[in-house]
């Protein structure tokens, strides 16, 4: 049965006739290519790569650069892409938001012309895979701690550091990698470090129970020389990582809902034909009733933030603090359905037959990466106090 | 070549039909509406012809304003062009009606050949191929599994009953498109981006030629009086098995005497 949406507030007449045919499109990709082999996918361990070809042949990477032939979509539709795609699985999802919003975004944006020529049209058409390498073993929320270094050595720089939790990692063939360009005190710069580079090798975290269709893996450089013509030339700092991660942040905004949508529905379809006592459905049971009006009320106050997230993106207007409250919500929804959908679900809650428990076991992942809940929690205690609370105090 | 590709909106075939007040109609409301798949067929036919040999491909449809969405699907396919014979306000009309408005399109648009599903999923009446190639004095072919061109002609595979029937056609013809022609590409993103910069060309019945009182009304060949939903499907009846000799003896009374069938 296809999927028809989750619109409890006629969301749809605020959407335009471009961003709705771009959505159904994915949503019947994902109906079509993505259900059908995801349980599958995740049980084994599996990222299906066999996708990747025809995600690009529908232009889903780089869907919002306006150049080298991409589609140049608004903020809103890039949005609802992540959405259909995380109804499938959070792993498809985290997979384009990489390739999209944290190599080609930075590359485009900050990179040089030839950076620019030699990846972006790779990238798009899913000849190239890329990662970004920002976190460390050690370091996680606090990003400025990085441990990896790159030392200037005549017309090249040299790579010494390990980055950790690296979606793609082990079959990206670019690296967008940042590291402290001079010492441990310098600023951060952005490198591409290309497969096979001598000094440069990866490994796949193992035993994940999260992100089962997805490729996670450690980076290691060890005296690996990069050329200077693979600096990104475009910025210096951390706002050059934050920046990515503020797109990627807002894809998962609506790509949680994605996950909400999915359990939810799952939950209410089960709920209606699931007949317990006097032969009738579980759906007529109160406490189901208030699982389900929980449900459809989280995912459409999320569904409204998300799109007026993505308006003032379009508009210019957005902050890094306005993504903080949707990645946080949304992603506190889509786990509170999920769990909620499991409990309907009794013991079919825990197995593959149902999307559940898959879904319930990616949002855990998806709840502390890209900013944990707590860590989008400060942002948003500083942006109303103007007090940052997780920076130790000068004194 | 140029191809036109002919088109049907219809609801989605998972609709849950209700019938409407009137009792002759269905009831629109929540309706999802799609391109009919056998057309999506045709569409992509028509389009891997263009790839490979050249051309033009043009979606024409009829219908109401609505069915811009389904024309604009197919733009952003890779049509090149998309023209819609307006229904609004033209009151009830039949599937001879429908094809006499596309044969006056269509005579106007210069095709080396005129694509169709080779029914709709809508009325699924099946008749508009053979009705639109007998009004415009053109051959027609449908249940296309398999198409060759050759120059000036064309050779097709049609699914008849326990085999396949191969013909030759001259061009232009109508050529009605089944399920196993080949697999329908989806659109891009820079399709549709592409398909929002094209002007959809809207024609009213009578810029055809064509005057709606003739083919709608009392002069609608055929008129729909009533529509009615399957009666609803009869409970299972489960004979208890603790007792195989009983259970047995049951299913042949229920069989003999309920059933009637021996």
């Amino acid at each position: 049965m296809a999927f028809s949406g989750v619109d409890f507030y006629q969301i749809e007449a605020l959407l335009s006739d471009e961003e709705k045919a771009v959505r159904d499109l994915v949503r019947d990709f994902v109906d079509s290519e993505i259900l059908p082999i995801i349980e599958e996918c995740a049980w084994e361990g599996r990222f299906p790569r066999e996708l990747v070809p025809q995600m690009a042949a529908l232009n889903l990477f780089g869907a919002t650069i306006p150049e080298y032939g991409l589609p140049g979509l608004d903020n809103v539709a890039y949005g609802l892409i992540m959405q259909e795609l995380e109804r499938g699985d959070s792993g498809l999802r985290s997979f384009v938001s990489v390739q999209s919003a944290l190599v080609m975004y930075p590359i485009y944006t900050y990179g040089s012309k030839a950076q620019k020529d030699r990846w972006i049209p790779a990238l798009a058409k899913g000849e190239a895979i890329g990662c970004f390498g920002l976190t460390e073993p050690d370091f996680g929320s606090n990003p400025g701690g990085m441990r990896t270094v790159a030392r200037k050595d005549g017309s090249s720089w040299v790579l010494n550091g390990a980055k950790a939790w690296i979606t793609n990692g082990s079959i990206a063939d670019v690296a967008v990698v940042w590291a402290k360009a001079g010492g441990p005190d310098a600023p951060v710069r952005g490198f591409l470090v290309e497969k096979g580079t001598p000094g440069f090798t990866t490994s796949e975290h193992r035993m994940k129970m999260s992100l089962r269709a997805s490729v996670t893996s450690q980076l290691a450089f060890e005296d690996c020389r990069v050329p200077e013509e693979n600096v990104l030339p475009g910025v210096e700092g951390l706002k050059g990582p934050l920046s990515c991660l503020t797109q990627a942040r807002y894809g998962i905004s609506w790509g949680a809902l994605g996950s909400a949508m999915a359990t939810y529905t799952c939950a209410l379809d089960y709920a209606k034909s699931r007949k317990q006592f006097q032969d009738r459905p579980i759906a007529s049971h109160q406490m189901v009733q208030e699982k389900l009006a929980f449900m459809i009320t989280e995912i459409t106050k999320g569904q409204l933030l998300a799109l007026q997230l993505g308006r003032m993106k379009d508009g210019g207007t957005m902050r890094p603090h306005h993504v903080s409250m949707a990645k946080r919500n949304n992603v506190w929804v889509a786990r509170e359905c999920a769990r909620l959908a499991r409990e309907i679900l009794g013991a079919n809650g825990i197995v593959g037959e149902y999307p559940v428990f898959r879904h319930l076991a990616n949002i855990e992942s998806v709840f502390t990466y890209e900013g944990t809940h707590d860590i989008h929690t400060l942002v948003l205690g500083q942006a109303v106090t103007g007090i940052p609370s997780y920076n130790p105090p000068a004194e | 070549m140029n191809h036109v590709v002919c088109i049907a909106y219809v609801p989605d075939t998972e609709t849950k039909v209700k019938i409407g007040g009137d009792g002759k109609s269905i009831d629109e409301t929540d309706v999802k509406w799609i391109v009919s798949p056998y057309d999506e067929y045709a569409l992509e036919e028509a389009l891997k012809t263009r790839e490979a040999k050249g051309g033009t491909v043009t979606v024409l449809t009829f219908g109401p304003a609505r069915a811009d969405v389904g024309l604009r699907e197919c733009l952003a396919r890779g049509a090149d062009e998309a023209v819609r014979i307006a229904s609004d306000g033209l009151g009830e009309t039949d599937s001879l009606g429908v094809a006499q408005l596309l044969a006056a399109a269509l005579k106007g648009m210069k095709a080396d050949a005129i694509w169709m599903g080779s029914k709709g999923v809508g009325t699924d009446a099946g008749v508009m191929v053979s009705m639109v190639a007998e009004l415009l004095d053109l051959p027609n072919v449908n249940l296309v599994t398999k198409v060759e061109w050759k120059d000036g002609a064309v050779t097709l595979w049609r699914e008849v009953e326990g085999g396949r029937e191969v013909v030759e056609s001259p061009l232009p013809c109508v050529i009605g498109a089944h399920k196993g022609l080949n697999e329908p590409r989806y659109a891009s993103l820079k399709g549709i981006m592409a398909a929002k910069k094209k002007v959809i060309a809207v024609k009213k019945p009578a810029d055809l030629g064509v005057d709606p009182a003739g083919i709608t009304g009392e002069k609608a060949a055929v008129r729909w009086t009533k529509l009615e939903l399957p009666p609803a499907r009869q409970a299972c009846k489960l004979i208890p098995a603790d007792d195989p000799q009983k259970a047995a003896e049951e299913l042949l009374r229920l069989l003999r005497d309920e059933a009637k069938v021996l």
